[in-house]
Protein backbone atom coordinates (compact mmCIF):
# COMPACT_ATOMS: atom_id res chain seq x y z
CA UNK A 1 0.00 0.00 0.00
CA UNK A 2 1.57 3.21 -0.76
CA UNK A 3 1.50 5.54 2.17
CA UNK A 4 1.98 8.80 1.01
CA UNK A 5 1.22 11.08 4.05
CA UNK A 6 -1.64 13.84 3.03
CA UNK A 7 -0.68 17.36 5.50
CA UNK A 8 -3.14 18.74 7.37
CA UNK A 9 -2.58 21.90 5.64
CA UNK A 10 -3.46 20.33 2.38
CA UNK A 11 -6.82 18.71 3.39
CA UNK A 12 -7.98 22.46 4.81
CA UNK A 13 -6.73 23.76 1.47
CA UNK A 14 -8.71 21.39 -0.95
CA UNK A 15 -11.79 22.00 2.01
CA UNK A 16 -11.70 25.27 1.46
CA UNK A 17 -11.70 24.83 -2.34
CA UNK A 18 -14.69 22.65 -2.11
CA UNK A 19 -16.15 25.92 0.02
CA UNK A 20 -15.34 27.93 -3.40
CA UNK A 21 -16.64 25.31 -5.45
CA UNK A 22 -20.10 24.99 -3.85
CA UNK A 23 -20.40 28.46 -3.19
CA UNK A 24 -19.58 30.53 -5.85
CA UNK A 25 -21.50 33.50 -4.55
CA UNK A 26 -18.36 34.09 -2.50
CA UNK A 27 -16.68 35.64 -5.20
CA UNK A 28 -19.75 36.37 -8.12
CA UNK A 29 -21.27 38.14 -5.62
CA UNK A 30 -18.85 41.09 -5.11
CA UNK A 31 -17.78 41.09 -8.54
CA UNK A 32 -21.41 41.53 -9.91
CA UNK A 33 -21.65 44.50 -7.44
CA UNK A 34 -18.44 46.03 -8.44
CA UNK A 35 -19.71 46.01 -11.81
CA UNK A 36 -23.17 47.36 -11.06
CA UNK A 37 -21.55 49.86 -8.96
CA UNK A 38 -18.66 50.68 -11.25
CA UNK A 39 -21.76 51.01 -14.45
CA UNK A 40 -23.42 53.64 -11.83
CA UNK A 41 -20.24 55.78 -11.62
CA UNK A 42 -19.76 55.80 -15.65
CA UNK A 43 -22.84 57.58 -16.07
CA UNK A 44 -21.95 59.53 -13.55
CA UNK A 45 -18.39 60.61 -15.07
CA UNK A 46 -20.49 62.60 -17.70
CA UNK A 47 -21.45 65.14 -15.45
CA UNK A 48 -18.26 65.10 -13.36
CA UNK A 49 -16.36 68.35 -15.40
CA UNK A 50 -19.18 70.28 -14.31
CA UNK A 51 -19.89 68.87 -11.20
CA UNK A 52 -15.94 69.81 -10.55
CA UNK A 53 -16.36 73.14 -11.88
CA UNK A 54 -19.20 74.17 -9.31
CA UNK A 55 -17.26 72.14 -6.25
CA UNK A 56 -14.18 74.36 -6.76
CA UNK A 57 -16.54 77.37 -4.96
CA UNK A 58 -17.41 75.29 -2.02
CA UNK A 59 -15.23 75.36 0.85
CA UNK A 60 -12.27 72.84 1.55
CA UNK A 61 -14.53 70.66 3.59
CA UNK A 62 -16.89 70.20 1.25
CA UNK A 63 -14.96 69.91 -1.90
CA UNK A 64 -13.49 67.06 0.10
CA UNK A 65 -16.60 65.06 0.82
CA UNK A 66 -18.15 65.69 -2.61
CA UNK A 67 -15.61 64.04 -3.95
CA UNK A 68 -14.55 61.08 -1.07
CA UNK A 69 -18.31 60.32 -1.61
CA UNK A 70 -18.95 57.92 -4.42
CA UNK A 71 -15.90 56.26 -3.50
CA UNK A 72 -16.84 55.70 -0.19
CA UNK A 73 -20.68 54.15 -1.18
CA UNK A 74 -18.58 51.98 -3.67
CA UNK A 75 -16.86 50.57 -0.50
CA UNK A 76 -20.02 50.76 2.08
CA UNK A 77 -21.97 48.89 -0.72
CA UNK A 78 -19.30 46.16 -1.21
CA UNK A 79 -18.46 45.78 2.62
CA UNK A 80 -22.90 45.20 3.03
CA UNK A 81 -22.55 42.39 0.46
CA UNK A 82 -19.63 40.67 2.12
CA UNK A 83 -21.70 41.05 5.40
CA UNK A 84 -24.98 39.66 3.27
CA UNK A 85 -23.02 36.95 1.74
CA UNK A 86 -21.06 35.65 4.74
CA UNK A 87 -24.25 35.39 7.07
CA UNK A 88 -25.92 33.33 4.60
CA UNK A 89 -23.18 31.38 4.01
CA UNK A 90 -22.48 30.67 7.65
CA UNK A 91 -26.10 30.03 8.32
CA UNK A 92 -26.28 27.04 5.31
CA UNK A 93 -22.48 26.47 5.91
CA UNK A 94 -23.07 23.03 7.91
CA UNK A 95 -27.07 22.93 7.49
CA UNK A 96 -26.90 22.12 3.70
CA UNK A 97 -24.67 19.45 3.82
CA UNK A 98 -27.41 17.20 6.37
CA UNK A 99 -30.01 18.64 4.39
CA UNK A 100 -29.22 17.06 1.28
CA UNK A 101 -27.45 14.30 2.96
CA UNK A 102 -23.78 14.98 1.09
CA UNK A 103 -22.21 15.00 4.48
CA UNK A 104 -22.48 10.93 4.37
CA UNK A 105 -20.07 11.58 1.40
CA UNK A 106 -18.05 13.93 2.83
CA UNK A 107 -17.42 12.02 5.80
CA UNK A 108 -16.32 8.82 4.13
CA UNK A 109 -13.16 10.69 3.25
CA UNK A 110 -10.37 11.08 5.89
CA UNK A 111 -11.04 15.27 6.77
CA UNK A 112 -11.69 15.41 10.19
CA UNK A 113 -14.80 17.90 11.47
CA UNK A 114 -12.33 19.94 12.64
CA UNK A 115 -10.86 20.05 9.85
CA UNK A 116 -14.01 20.95 7.96
CA UNK A 117 -15.34 23.37 10.71
CA UNK A 118 -12.03 25.85 10.17
CA UNK A 119 -12.38 25.80 6.69
CA UNK A 120 -16.11 26.66 6.62
CA UNK A 121 -15.07 29.27 9.05
CA UNK A 122 -12.38 30.26 7.12
CA UNK A 123 -14.92 31.50 4.58
CA UNK A 124 -16.45 34.49 6.67
CA UNK A 125 -13.42 35.21 8.46
CA UNK A 126 -10.55 34.62 5.76
CA UNK A 127 -11.73 34.71 1.90
CA UNK A 128 -14.48 36.83 2.31
CA UNK A 129 -12.84 39.91 3.80
CA UNK A 130 -9.59 39.36 1.21
CA UNK A 131 -11.99 38.72 -1.67
CA UNK A 132 -13.88 42.29 -0.44
CA UNK A 133 -10.57 44.28 0.20
CA UNK A 134 -9.64 42.95 -3.36
CA UNK A 135 -12.85 44.33 -4.91
CA UNK A 136 -12.51 47.40 -3.40
CA UNK A 137 -9.57 48.27 -4.21
CA UNK A 138 -9.92 47.17 -7.98
CA UNK A 139 -13.33 49.30 -7.92
CA UNK A 140 -12.14 52.26 -6.84
CA UNK A 141 -8.81 52.57 -8.79
CA UNK A 142 -10.98 52.03 -11.90
CA UNK A 143 -12.97 54.92 -10.55
CA UNK A 144 -9.99 56.95 -9.51
CA UNK A 145 -8.50 56.19 -13.27
CA UNK A 146 -12.26 57.10 -15.16
CA UNK A 147 -12.36 60.20 -13.22
CA UNK A 148 -8.69 61.04 -14.06
CA UNK A 149 -8.69 60.28 -17.68
CA UNK A 150 -12.54 62.01 -17.80
CA UNK A 151 -11.15 65.49 -16.24
CA UNK A 152 -7.90 64.83 -18.26
CA UNK A 153 -9.59 64.69 -21.37
CA UNK A 154 -11.76 67.97 -20.73
CA UNK A 155 -8.37 69.91 -19.75
CA UNK A 156 -9.23 70.07 -16.58
CA UNK A 157 -6.38 69.30 -13.29
CA UNK A 158 -6.76 66.35 -11.47
CA UNK A 159 -4.93 66.97 -8.70
CA UNK A 160 -7.87 68.12 -6.28
CA UNK A 161 -8.76 64.76 -7.18
CA UNK A 162 -6.04 62.92 -6.16
CA UNK A 163 -4.72 64.74 -3.45
CA UNK A 164 -8.44 63.93 -1.89
CA UNK A 165 -8.35 60.72 -2.77
CA UNK A 166 -4.79 59.04 -2.72
CA UNK A 167 -5.59 55.28 -3.54
CA UNK A 168 -3.04 54.07 -1.55
CA UNK A 169 -4.30 55.71 1.47
CA UNK A 170 -7.91 54.70 0.74
CA UNK A 171 -6.75 50.64 0.39
CA UNK A 172 -4.47 50.97 3.49
CA UNK A 173 -7.79 52.57 4.95
CA UNK A 174 -9.67 49.71 3.64
CA UNK A 175 -7.22 46.92 4.47
CA UNK A 176 -7.32 48.18 8.27
CA UNK A 177 -11.14 48.16 8.38
CA UNK A 178 -12.29 44.95 6.40
CA UNK A 179 -9.69 42.28 7.96
CA UNK A 180 -10.56 43.61 11.66
CA UNK A 181 -13.79 44.24 11.70
CA UNK A 182 -15.08 42.02 8.91
CA UNK A 183 -12.82 39.53 9.96
CA UNK A 184 -11.83 39.53 13.35
CA UNK A 185 -14.16 41.42 15.03
CA UNK A 186 -17.00 40.09 13.47
CA UNK A 187 -15.59 36.19 13.64
CA UNK A 188 -17.50 35.65 17.14
CA UNK A 189 -21.05 36.41 15.38
CA UNK A 190 -19.98 33.78 12.51
CA UNK A 191 -19.37 31.32 14.35
CA UNK A 192 -22.32 31.45 16.31
CA UNK A 193 -24.23 31.02 12.84
CA UNK A 194 -21.70 28.07 11.95
CA UNK A 195 -22.78 26.87 15.62
CA UNK A 196 -26.70 27.21 15.03
CA UNK A 197 -26.15 25.85 11.53
CA UNK A 198 -24.46 22.81 12.73
CA UNK A 199 -27.50 22.38 15.55
CA UNK A 200 -30.79 23.04 13.59
CA UNK A 201 -32.32 20.35 12.22
CA UNK A 202 -34.71 22.88 10.42
CA UNK A 203 -35.00 26.85 10.09
CA UNK A 204 -31.53 27.35 11.23
CA UNK A 205 -32.51 31.65 10.38
CA UNK A 206 -34.93 31.67 13.16
CA UNK A 207 -32.81 29.84 15.39
CA UNK A 208 -29.83 32.14 14.74
CA UNK A 209 -31.98 35.11 15.34
CA UNK A 210 -34.10 34.15 17.99
CA UNK A 211 -31.88 33.42 21.37
CA UNK A 212 -30.38 36.64 21.12
CA UNK A 213 -33.50 37.99 20.11
CA UNK A 214 -35.49 36.18 23.72
CA UNK A 215 -32.69 36.86 25.80
CA UNK A 216 -32.48 40.81 25.39
CA UNK A 217 -36.29 40.89 25.97
CA UNK A 218 -36.09 38.37 28.95
CA UNK A 219 -33.29 40.59 30.38
CA UNK A 220 -35.09 43.69 30.17
CA UNK A 221 -38.32 42.28 31.44
CA UNK A 222 -36.23 40.49 34.47
CA UNK A 223 -33.89 42.96 35.18
CA UNK A 224 -35.03 46.42 33.11
CA UNK A 225 -31.71 46.37 32.13
CA UNK A 226 -29.89 46.24 28.71
CA UNK A 227 -26.62 45.10 28.63
CA UNK A 228 -27.28 42.43 26.39
CA UNK A 229 -28.50 44.75 23.94
CA UNK A 230 -25.69 46.80 24.08
CA UNK A 231 -23.33 43.85 23.72
CA UNK A 232 -25.08 42.69 20.38
CA UNK A 233 -24.51 46.24 19.69
CA UNK A 234 -21.14 46.43 20.55
CA UNK A 235 -20.34 43.66 18.47
CA UNK A 236 -22.22 45.18 15.63
CA UNK A 237 -20.81 48.64 15.57
CA UNK A 238 -17.55 47.60 15.98
CA UNK A 239 -14.70 47.99 18.44
CA UNK A 240 -14.37 51.76 18.63
CA UNK A 241 -18.30 51.76 19.71
CA UNK A 242 -17.60 51.24 23.56
CA UNK A 243 -20.63 50.03 25.30
CA UNK A 244 -22.32 52.21 27.47
CA UNK A 245 -21.94 55.46 25.19
CA UNK A 246 -25.31 55.69 23.61
CA UNK A 247 -23.71 59.41 22.67
CA UNK A 248 -21.74 58.21 19.87
CA UNK A 249 -23.73 57.57 16.68
CA UNK A 250 -22.76 55.23 13.79
CA UNK A 251 -20.32 57.64 12.40
CA UNK A 252 -18.08 56.93 15.23
CA UNK A 253 -17.15 53.60 13.60
CA UNK A 254 -14.04 54.53 12.29
CA UNK A 255 -12.41 53.57 9.18
CA UNK A 256 -9.11 54.32 10.07
CA UNK A 257 -8.61 51.26 11.68
CA UNK A 258 -4.77 51.60 11.07
CA UNK A 259 -3.48 54.32 12.30
CA UNK A 260 -1.08 53.47 14.75
CA UNK A 261 -3.33 54.24 18.21
CA UNK A 262 -6.60 52.66 16.74
CA UNK A 263 -4.55 49.06 15.89
CA UNK A 264 -3.13 49.81 19.71
CA UNK A 265 -6.38 50.17 21.30
CA UNK A 266 -7.95 47.34 19.12
CA UNK A 267 -5.29 44.52 19.80
CA UNK A 268 -5.73 45.29 23.82
CA UNK A 269 -9.35 45.63 23.65
CA UNK A 270 -10.97 43.17 25.69
CA UNK A 271 -13.77 42.75 23.63
CA UNK A 272 -11.08 40.81 20.59
CA UNK A 273 -9.96 38.61 22.97
CA UNK A 274 -13.16 38.10 24.75
CA UNK A 275 -14.90 37.82 21.44
CA UNK A 276 -11.83 35.03 20.10
CA UNK A 277 -12.42 33.17 22.74
CA UNK A 278 -15.76 33.14 22.62
CA UNK A 279 -15.50 32.04 18.82
CA UNK A 280 -12.81 29.48 19.86
CA UNK A 281 -15.58 27.82 22.12
CA UNK A 282 -18.59 28.36 19.62
CA UNK A 283 -16.45 26.37 16.70
CA UNK A 284 -15.60 23.91 19.17
CA UNK A 285 -19.39 22.81 19.84
CA UNK A 286 -19.76 23.27 15.81
CA UNK A 287 -17.03 20.52 15.35
CA UNK A 288 -19.14 18.19 17.84
CA UNK A 289 -22.18 18.59 16.70
CA UNK A 290 -21.22 17.78 12.96
CA UNK A 291 -19.90 14.79 14.41
CA UNK A 292 -22.52 13.71 16.34
CA UNK A 293 -25.52 14.79 14.27
CA UNK A 294 -25.58 12.85 11.01
CA UNK A 295 -27.80 13.62 7.83
CA UNK A 296 -31.28 14.56 8.19
CA UNK B 1 -6.33 -9.74 13.52
CA UNK B 2 -10.00 -9.73 13.04
CA UNK B 3 -10.76 -6.90 10.58
CA UNK B 4 -14.62 -6.64 12.59
CA UNK B 5 -15.47 -7.42 16.27
CA UNK B 6 -18.06 -6.69 17.55
CA UNK B 7 -19.86 -8.31 20.86
CA UNK B 8 -22.71 -7.20 22.56
CA UNK B 9 -23.01 -4.43 20.39
CA UNK B 10 -26.42 -2.17 21.33
CA UNK B 11 -28.01 0.92 20.08
CA UNK B 12 -30.80 2.75 21.17
CA UNK B 13 -33.02 5.75 19.48
CA UNK B 14 -35.37 6.34 22.65
CA UNK B 15 -37.47 3.33 23.10
CA UNK B 16 -36.29 1.72 19.92
CA UNK B 17 -34.18 -1.01 20.25
CA UNK B 18 -32.00 -0.84 16.42
CA UNK B 19 -29.11 -3.14 17.82
CA UNK B 20 -29.48 -5.39 20.17
CA UNK B 21 -26.22 -7.17 21.08
CA UNK B 22 -24.42 -8.14 18.05
CA UNK B 23 -21.81 -10.22 18.20
CA UNK B 24 -20.06 -10.66 15.33
CA UNK B 25 -16.48 -11.42 13.54
CA UNK B 26 -14.90 -10.81 10.00
CA UNK B 27 -11.43 -11.87 8.74
CA UNK B 28 -9.44 -10.32 5.89
CA UNK B 29 -10.17 -11.46 3.11
CA UNK B 30 -13.40 -11.79 2.98
CA UNK B 31 -16.94 -10.94 1.00
CA UNK B 32 -19.56 -11.15 3.32
CA UNK B 33 -23.16 -10.38 3.00
CA UNK B 34 -25.87 -8.61 5.76
CA UNK B 35 -29.10 -9.87 4.51
CA UNK B 36 -31.93 -8.85 6.58
CA UNK B 37 -35.40 -7.53 5.95
CA UNK B 38 -36.05 -3.81 6.64
CA UNK B 39 -35.71 -2.02 10.01
CA UNK B 40 -33.81 -4.97 11.07
CA UNK B 41 -30.94 -2.80 11.90
CA UNK B 42 -28.47 -3.52 8.83
CA UNK B 43 -27.79 0.46 8.29
CA UNK B 44 -27.65 0.78 12.04
CA UNK B 45 -24.92 -1.97 12.39
CA UNK B 46 -22.98 -0.16 9.19
CA UNK B 47 -23.14 3.03 10.68
CA UNK B 48 -21.99 1.81 13.64
CA UNK B 49 -18.20 -0.09 12.07
CA UNK B 50 -18.09 3.21 9.98
CA UNK B 51 -18.14 5.55 13.34
CA UNK B 52 -21.05 7.36 12.00
CA UNK B 53 -23.05 6.38 14.85
CA UNK B 54 -21.84 5.72 18.62
CA UNK B 55 -22.85 2.43 20.68
CA UNK B 56 -22.41 0.64 23.66
CA UNK B 57 -20.89 -2.81 23.67
CA UNK B 58 -17.76 -3.40 22.48
CA UNK B 59 -16.56 -2.43 18.68
CA UNK B 60 -13.17 -2.58 16.92
CA UNK B 61 -12.66 -2.19 13.30
CA UNK B 62 -8.89 -3.07 12.30
CA UNK B 63 -8.37 -2.47 16.27
CA UNK B 64 -9.75 1.13 16.44
CA UNK B 65 -12.38 2.01 18.13
CA UNK B 66 -14.83 3.52 15.09
CA UNK B 67 -16.61 6.01 17.24
CA UNK B 68 -13.37 7.73 18.95
CA UNK B 69 -10.73 6.84 16.32
CA UNK B 70 -12.74 7.38 13.23
CA UNK B 71 -10.53 10.01 12.00
CA UNK B 72 -7.34 7.54 11.76
CA UNK B 73 -10.09 4.38 11.00
CA UNK B 74 -11.10 6.35 7.69
CA UNK B 75 -8.06 6.36 5.62
CA UNK B 76 -8.59 2.34 5.24
CA UNK B 77 -11.81 2.20 5.57
CA UNK B 78 -14.08 3.06 2.54
CA UNK B 79 -17.66 3.27 2.50
CA UNK B 80 -20.76 4.19 1.17
CA UNK B 81 -23.72 4.49 3.80
CA UNK B 82 -26.23 5.85 1.05
CA UNK B 83 -26.10 6.06 -2.52
CA UNK B 84 -27.58 9.57 -4.39
CA UNK B 85 -25.25 11.28 -1.24
CA UNK B 86 -22.53 12.88 -3.71
CA UNK B 87 -23.64 16.94 -3.67
CA UNK B 88 -25.06 17.48 -6.42
CA UNK B 89 -23.69 21.07 -7.13
CA UNK B 90 -20.36 18.86 -7.66
CA UNK B 91 -18.38 18.50 -11.25
CA UNK B 92 -17.26 14.98 -11.81
CA UNK B 93 -13.91 16.22 -12.10
CA UNK B 94 -14.32 17.89 -9.03
CA UNK B 95 -15.26 14.95 -7.04
CA UNK B 96 -11.63 13.52 -8.34
CA UNK B 97 -9.74 16.10 -7.69
CA UNK B 98 -10.81 16.49 -4.15
CA UNK B 99 -10.69 12.83 -2.86
CA UNK B 100 -7.56 12.86 -4.68
CA UNK B 101 -6.49 15.93 -2.99
CA UNK B 102 -7.52 14.31 0.35
CA UNK B 103 -7.65 10.70 0.23
CA UNK B 104 -3.71 8.88 0.60
CA UNK B 105 -4.81 5.93 -0.84
CA UNK B 106 -6.63 7.31 -3.84
CA UNK B 107 -5.56 6.20 -7.38
CA UNK B 108 -7.05 8.70 -9.59
CA UNK B 109 -6.45 6.68 -13.02
CA UNK B 110 -8.10 3.69 -11.96
CA UNK B 111 -10.88 5.96 -11.06
CA UNK B 112 -10.84 7.80 -14.40
CA UNK B 113 -11.04 4.13 -16.07
CA UNK B 114 -14.12 2.76 -14.30
CA UNK B 115 -15.69 5.72 -15.51
CA UNK B 116 -14.87 5.50 -19.20
CA UNK B 117 -16.66 2.60 -19.19
CA UNK B 118 -19.86 4.85 -18.42
CA UNK B 119 -21.80 7.32 -20.26
CA UNK B 120 -20.56 9.69 -17.42
CA UNK B 121 -18.56 13.01 -18.58
CA UNK B 122 -15.86 14.72 -16.30
CA UNK B 123 -17.15 18.12 -17.19
CA UNK B 124 -20.84 17.10 -15.84
CA UNK B 125 -22.58 17.98 -12.58
CA UNK B 126 -23.99 15.23 -10.60
CA UNK B 127 -27.22 17.00 -10.53
CA UNK B 128 -27.18 16.31 -14.76
CA UNK B 129 -26.51 12.70 -14.41
CA UNK B 130 -29.39 9.96 -13.88
CA UNK B 131 -29.27 8.16 -10.61
CA UNK B 132 -27.74 5.22 -11.32
CA UNK B 133 -25.09 7.16 -13.11
CA UNK B 134 -24.54 8.94 -9.46
CA UNK B 135 -23.91 5.18 -7.44
CA UNK B 136 -21.62 4.48 -10.67
CA UNK B 137 -19.78 7.73 -9.97
CA UNK B 138 -19.48 6.70 -6.46
CA UNK B 139 -18.84 3.37 -7.11
CA UNK B 140 -16.21 4.22 -9.03
CA UNK B 141 -14.47 6.93 -6.80
CA UNK B 142 -14.67 3.84 -3.50
CA UNK B 143 -13.28 1.31 -5.45
CA UNK B 144 -9.92 3.46 -6.30
CA UNK B 145 -9.34 3.99 -3.00
CA UNK B 146 -6.78 1.30 -1.90
CA UNK B 147 -8.93 0.69 1.52
CA UNK B 148 -8.55 -2.47 3.38
CA UNK B 149 -12.17 -2.38 4.31
CA UNK B 150 -15.02 -1.47 2.42
CA UNK B 151 -18.21 -0.87 3.40
CA UNK B 152 -21.08 -1.04 1.05
CA UNK B 153 -24.73 0.24 2.36
CA UNK B 154 -27.45 -1.43 -0.92
CA UNK B 155 -24.84 0.06 -3.52
CA UNK B 156 -26.30 -1.43 -6.38
CA UNK B 157 -29.99 0.00 -5.70
CA UNK B 158 -31.43 1.77 -8.72
CA UNK B 159 -28.66 0.22 -11.44
CA UNK B 160 -29.60 -1.92 -14.47
CA UNK B 161 -28.78 -5.60 -14.33
CA UNK B 162 -25.42 -4.66 -16.44
CA UNK B 163 -24.11 -2.39 -14.68
CA UNK B 164 -24.47 -4.79 -11.46
CA UNK B 165 -23.14 -7.16 -12.58
CA UNK B 166 -19.97 -5.89 -14.24
CA UNK B 167 -20.10 -3.69 -10.76
CA UNK B 168 -19.95 -7.50 -8.57
CA UNK B 169 -17.43 -9.12 -11.33
CA UNK B 170 -15.18 -5.69 -10.75
CA UNK B 171 -15.11 -6.18 -6.45
CA UNK B 172 -14.17 -10.15 -7.54
CA UNK B 173 -11.41 -9.59 -9.89
CA UNK B 174 -10.04 -6.24 -8.75
CA UNK B 175 -10.79 -5.48 -5.47
CA UNK B 176 -11.03 -8.57 -3.38
CA UNK B 177 -7.53 -9.83 -2.85
CA UNK B 178 -6.11 -11.51 0.52
CA UNK B 179 -5.70 -7.90 2.70
CA UNK B 180 -9.28 -6.57 2.01
CA UNK B 181 -12.95 -7.40 3.05
CA UNK B 182 -15.72 -5.90 1.84
CA UNK B 183 -18.64 -5.69 3.76
CA UNK B 184 -22.13 -5.63 2.14
CA UNK B 185 -25.82 -5.02 3.18
CA UNK B 186 -28.18 -5.56 0.14
CA UNK B 187 -31.91 -6.90 -0.82
CA UNK B 188 -30.56 -8.21 -3.91
CA UNK B 189 -29.63 -11.43 -2.37
CA UNK B 190 -29.69 -13.20 -5.87
CA UNK B 191 -26.86 -11.39 -7.35
CA UNK B 192 -24.18 -11.50 -4.61
CA UNK B 193 -24.49 -15.04 -3.68
CA UNK B 194 -21.92 -15.77 -6.45
CA UNK B 195 -19.56 -13.56 -4.88
CA UNK B 196 -20.03 -14.22 -1.56
CA UNK B 197 -17.21 -15.97 1.22
CA UNK B 198 -20.23 -15.67 3.93
CA UNK B 199 -23.58 -14.77 5.13
CA UNK B 200 -25.14 -12.89 7.95
CA UNK B 201 -28.67 -12.44 8.39
CA UNK B 202 -29.61 -9.85 10.65
CA UNK B 203 -33.40 -9.92 12.31
CA UNK B 204 -34.79 -7.37 14.71
CA UNK B 205 -31.25 -6.00 15.71
CA UNK B 206 -29.53 -9.77 16.25
CA UNK B 207 -27.05 -11.61 13.81
CA UNK B 208 -29.36 -14.79 13.32
CA UNK B 209 -28.19 -16.48 10.83
CA UNK B 210 -23.91 -16.60 10.57
CA UNK B 211 -21.92 -18.83 8.06
CA UNK B 212 -19.67 -19.18 5.38
CA UNK B 213 -20.80 -20.36 1.62
CA UNK B 214 -18.70 -23.63 2.25
CA UNK B 215 -20.89 -24.53 5.52
CA UNK B 216 -24.12 -23.08 3.59
CA UNK B 217 -23.49 -25.61 1.01
CA UNK B 218 -22.63 -28.56 3.13
CA UNK B 219 -25.41 -28.13 5.60
CA UNK B 220 -28.09 -26.94 3.76
CA UNK B 221 -30.19 -29.14 1.19
CA UNK B 222 -32.90 -28.30 -1.18
CA UNK B 223 -35.11 -31.69 -2.58
CA UNK B 224 -37.77 -31.26 -5.24
CA UNK B 225 -39.75 -33.73 -4.32
CA UNK B 226 -43.12 -35.68 -6.28
CA UNK B 227 -45.95 -35.44 -4.42
CA UNK B 228 -46.15 -39.21 -3.89
CA UNK B 229 -43.18 -38.99 -1.95
CA UNK B 230 -44.06 -35.73 0.05
CA UNK B 231 -45.22 -37.57 2.87
CA UNK B 232 -41.73 -39.74 3.52
CA UNK B 233 -39.91 -36.77 2.83
CA UNK B 234 -42.35 -34.61 5.19
CA UNK B 235 -40.79 -37.41 8.15
CA UNK B 236 -37.41 -36.04 7.88
CA UNK B 237 -38.36 -32.66 9.42
CA UNK B 238 -37.68 -30.09 6.69
CA UNK B 239 -37.23 -26.35 7.26
CA UNK B 240 -39.31 -24.96 4.84
CA UNK B 241 -41.83 -26.16 2.15
CA UNK B 242 -42.76 -24.35 -0.56
CA UNK B 243 -44.86 -25.56 -3.95
CA UNK B 244 -42.96 -25.59 -7.21
CA UNK B 245 -44.54 -26.85 -10.68
CA UNK B 246 -44.86 -30.97 -10.21
CA UNK B 247 -42.83 -31.07 -7.11
CA UNK B 248 -42.59 -29.58 -3.40
CA UNK B 249 -39.83 -28.04 -2.65
CA UNK B 250 -38.58 -28.65 0.57
CA UNK B 251 -35.31 -27.50 2.45
CA UNK B 252 -33.14 -29.66 5.32
CA UNK B 253 -30.47 -28.26 7.51
CA UNK B 254 -27.89 -31.13 8.36
CA UNK B 255 -29.69 -33.77 6.52
CA UNK B 256 -27.88 -37.35 5.34
CA UNK B 257 -27.29 -36.42 1.87
CA UNK B 258 -28.18 -39.90 0.11
CA UNK B 259 -31.26 -39.99 1.95
CA UNK B 260 -32.71 -37.04 0.30
CA UNK B 261 -31.42 -37.78 -2.92
CA UNK B 262 -33.71 -40.86 -2.83
CA UNK B 263 -36.86 -38.51 -2.41
CA UNK B 264 -35.79 -36.41 -5.53
CA UNK B 265 -32.87 -33.81 -7.22
CA UNK B 266 -31.30 -32.24 -4.29
CA UNK B 267 -29.39 -28.99 -4.99
CA UNK B 268 -28.23 -26.20 -2.81
CA UNK B 269 -30.62 -23.77 -1.86
CA UNK B 270 -30.48 -20.05 -3.05
CA UNK B 271 -29.75 -17.37 -0.45
CA UNK B 272 -32.72 -15.47 -1.05
CA UNK B 273 -34.90 -19.21 -0.16
CA UNK B 274 -32.15 -19.71 2.84
CA UNK B 275 -33.19 -16.24 3.75
CA UNK B 276 -36.87 -16.60 4.09
CA UNK B 277 -37.05 -19.90 5.02
CA UNK B 278 -34.85 -18.58 8.48
CA UNK B 279 -36.57 -15.52 8.61
CA UNK B 280 -40.27 -17.45 8.59
CA UNK B 281 -38.69 -19.65 11.18
CA UNK B 282 -37.84 -17.26 13.21
CA UNK B 283 -41.50 -15.41 13.08
CA UNK B 284 -43.17 -18.54 13.94
CA UNK B 285 -41.41 -18.13 16.97
CA UNK B 286 -43.58 -15.94 20.21
CA UNK B 287 -41.70 -12.93 20.48
CA UNK B 288 -40.22 -13.15 23.78
CA UNK B 289 -37.91 -15.94 22.36
CA UNK B 290 -37.19 -14.33 18.44
CA UNK B 291 -35.88 -11.36 21.12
Amino acid sequence: MNDVEISAARRLYWSVRRELWENRAIYLAPLIVAALVLGGFGLSLFTLPDRMRAASALNPAELRTAIEQPYVIAAIVLMAVDLLVAVFYCVDALYGERRDRSILFWKSLPVSDLTTVLAKASIPVLVLPLVTLVATAVTQGIMLLASSAVLAANGMSTATLSAHRPFLEMSRINLGHILMLHGIWYAPFYAWLLLVSAWATRLPFLWAALPPVVIGIVERIAFNSTHFATLVGHLVGGPSRSPGDPGETASGMTMEMLAPHQLRDFLVSPGLWGGLVVTAMFLLAAVRLRRQRGAM
Amino acid sequence: MAYIEARGLRKTYGATIALDGIDLQVDEGRLVGLIGPNGAGKTTALNAIVGLTSYEGHLRVLGRDPWTQRDQLVRDVCFITDVAVLPRWMRVSQALDFVAGVHPRFDRAKAEAFLAKTMIRPASKVRELSKGMVTQLHLAIVMAIDGRLLVLDEPTLGLDLLFRKQFYDALLSEYLEQSRTVLVATHQVEEVQHVLTDLLFIDRGRIVFSRSMEEVESRYQEVLVHPDRLATARTLHPIAERQGVGHTILMFEGADRRQLAALGDVRTPSVADLFVAVMNSRQALPQGAAR
